[in-house]
């Protein structure tokens, strides 16, 4: 009998010595054939099982994972949950992840520590202010919560802001979207998996993805260091090796993979309470439960793989940083990593059929993967269990591309990825 | 900071240079006979290899267009070549 976390049981467990936690879930070998296998053990991937077996009924199921669940870019992104986009069919997708993250604690059993503490995104002139009034129309007119503020309510929100009078990117004002914030990311991937592992999905880890298998011009499933896997239907969500996974099922995707770097610094006492992104600088930050600063740019400009990150954003990410605030010049740096992004031209996501008939793909993220996940989830489990999009995932089919209907949010929200 | 190599200008910081597409791209040809998804092939697709790379780039100071070798994991430059007719 699985488990039910609760504050009786974690009260129970401190009196018996923490002795009595069962692993969250199983490590199955893989089954020859499954009603559906989904590549990629991230958050993405994982939802995506965990909806198959709640939403459509479908849990001989199982997820491939290369590495160990969750090691990707899931484990990699700066953790923030928002959806302040500029065209109805993103908003529609993002504040739809958004309103999923806000029930997710409760409906997977599993803390997954979701922080509405908002998102303040900083301009710098008066043309800008302008920029920022028509995303916060476009916002509110697309049904989501947005709020234009003035300077003082941008410097209530993070009173350590830069004021002085030499600032390079003086405050004049911003978009406010309270219901945005963090989470904690490998407690969403931990989560999904616990909850897909309860409803029988088999999560395999370690076992890589190495061909596909097709029969009359069909996926039939997967090769992997393993074996071969048969499958009634395939999903990918690999964020950061879709021009990969393509490569073995023969066709090309729009799709550039860069490096995308963060850092936090060492742990101090509570001093942000919001995510601030300054249009000028692009670089955005929080402070993390533990106390640290978590500080993201944009992307590297050399395509790659390399999971690293070059010196020179870091440079730049930095210095943003000093002009926002800078009191945190004091600060020493922790850490500094970088994920995989796959980039799509219109910096939207490419959910649907793929070339290759019974493989299906969300995928193309770019920056964005960890916000939408939940959506995610639901939006390729609904193709890979009726074949058909949801109303949600219809204007990210690949087919944009060539009918020109893209939805290009880097030019329309202003968010550099 | 990964210093690159411009055809003409021998070794330059990375920062100096920007990425322009994959190499070995064809414009398809005549255009009213290309269709929407050749065209989008064309615009858009790519091989994004993991690994050994063939791409364009541009010095941008001094606005040479050239090919550039290299590997997209390790980041290991392994070839930079003029795109000027008549030079190898």
């Amino acid at each position: 009998m699985p488990q039910r976390y609760s504050a009786l049981s974690l009260f129970q467990q401190g009196l018996t010595g923490q002795k009595g936690w069962k692993p969250a879930w199983r490590s199955p070998e893989p089954k020859p054939a499954y009603d559906a296998v989904v590549i990629g053990g991230g958050g993405h991937g994982l939802a995506t099982a965990y909806y198959l077996a709640k939403n459509h009924g479908i849990s001989n199921v199982a997820v491939i994972e290369k590495g160990w669940l969750g090691g990707g870019n899931t484990g990699r992104n700066t953790s923030t949950i928002r959806s302040n986009y500029f065209y109805p069919e993103s908003v529609a997708l993002y504040d739809y992840a958004l309103k999923l993250y806000e029930g997710l604690s409760r409906e997977l059993n599993y803390n997954v520590m979701f922080s509405q503490r908002g998102v303040v995104t900083v301009a710098h002139s008066e043309g800008e202010m302008e920029i920022a009034s028509r995303i916060v129309n476009a916002m509110q007119i697309n049904g989501t919560d947005a709020e234009l503020l003035g300077p003082e309510q941008v410097f209530e929100r993070a009173p350590l802001l830069n004021r002085g009078d030499d600032a390079r990117y003086p405050v004049f004002g911003g978009v406010w979207q309270g219901r945005a914030g963090v989470a904690r990311h490998d407690a969403v991937a931990w989560g999904y998996a616990r909850a897909a592992d309860r409803a029988g999905v088999d999560i395999i880890q370690n076992c890589e993805v190495t061909g596909f298998l097709v029969e009359n011009g069909r996926c039939a499933g997967v090769e992997t260091s393993r074996g071969t896997i048969r499958a009634g239907v395939t999903g990918m969500a690999v964020a950061g090796n879709s021009g990969v996974l393509a490569g073995l099922a023969g066709f090309d995707l729009p799709i550039q993979s860069y490096s995308l770097q963060a850092m936090v610094s060492e742990p101090v006492k509570p001093c942000l309470d919001t995510v601030v992104l300054y249009l000028g600088t692009g670089t955005y930050l929080f402070q993390s439960d533990k106390g640290e600063i978590v500080v993201g740019g944009g992307l590297d400009r050399v395509p790659s793989y390399a999971q690293r990150g070059n010196p020179p954003m870091q440079r730049t990410v930095l210095s943003g940083l000093l002009e926002m605030f800078p009191s945190f010049g004091q600060l020493k740096l922790m850490r500094q990593w970088a994920g995989n992004v796959d980039v799509v031209p219109d910096s939207s996501p490419i959910i649907g059929p793929t070339p290759m008939p019974g493989l299906y793909m969300s995928g193309g993220w770019g920056t964005g993967g960890f916000k939408s996940i939940p959506a995610g989830g639901v939006l390729l489990a609904h193709l890979m269990a009726t074949g058909d999009h949801h109303a949600i995932s219809r204007p990210f089919d690949l087919d944009r591309f060539a009918t020109g209907r893209l939805i290009d949010e880097a030019a329309g929200s202003g968010i550099a990825h | 900071m990964q210093l690159f190599p411009c055809p003409f200008c021998g070794l330059r910081a990375e920062t100096e240079f920007h990425f322009g597409a994959e190499a070995g791209k064809t414009r398809p040809e005549p255009a009213a006979d290309v269709s929407a998804a050749d065209w989008a092939r064309y615009l858009h697709a790519k091989k994004n290899p993991k690994g050994p790379s063939r791409e364009i780039w541009v010095h941008e100071t001094c606005g040479e267009f050239f090919l550039l070798e290299r590997d997209t994991v390790t980041h290991e430059v392994t070839g930079s070549q003029s795109l000027r007719k008549g030079e190898p």
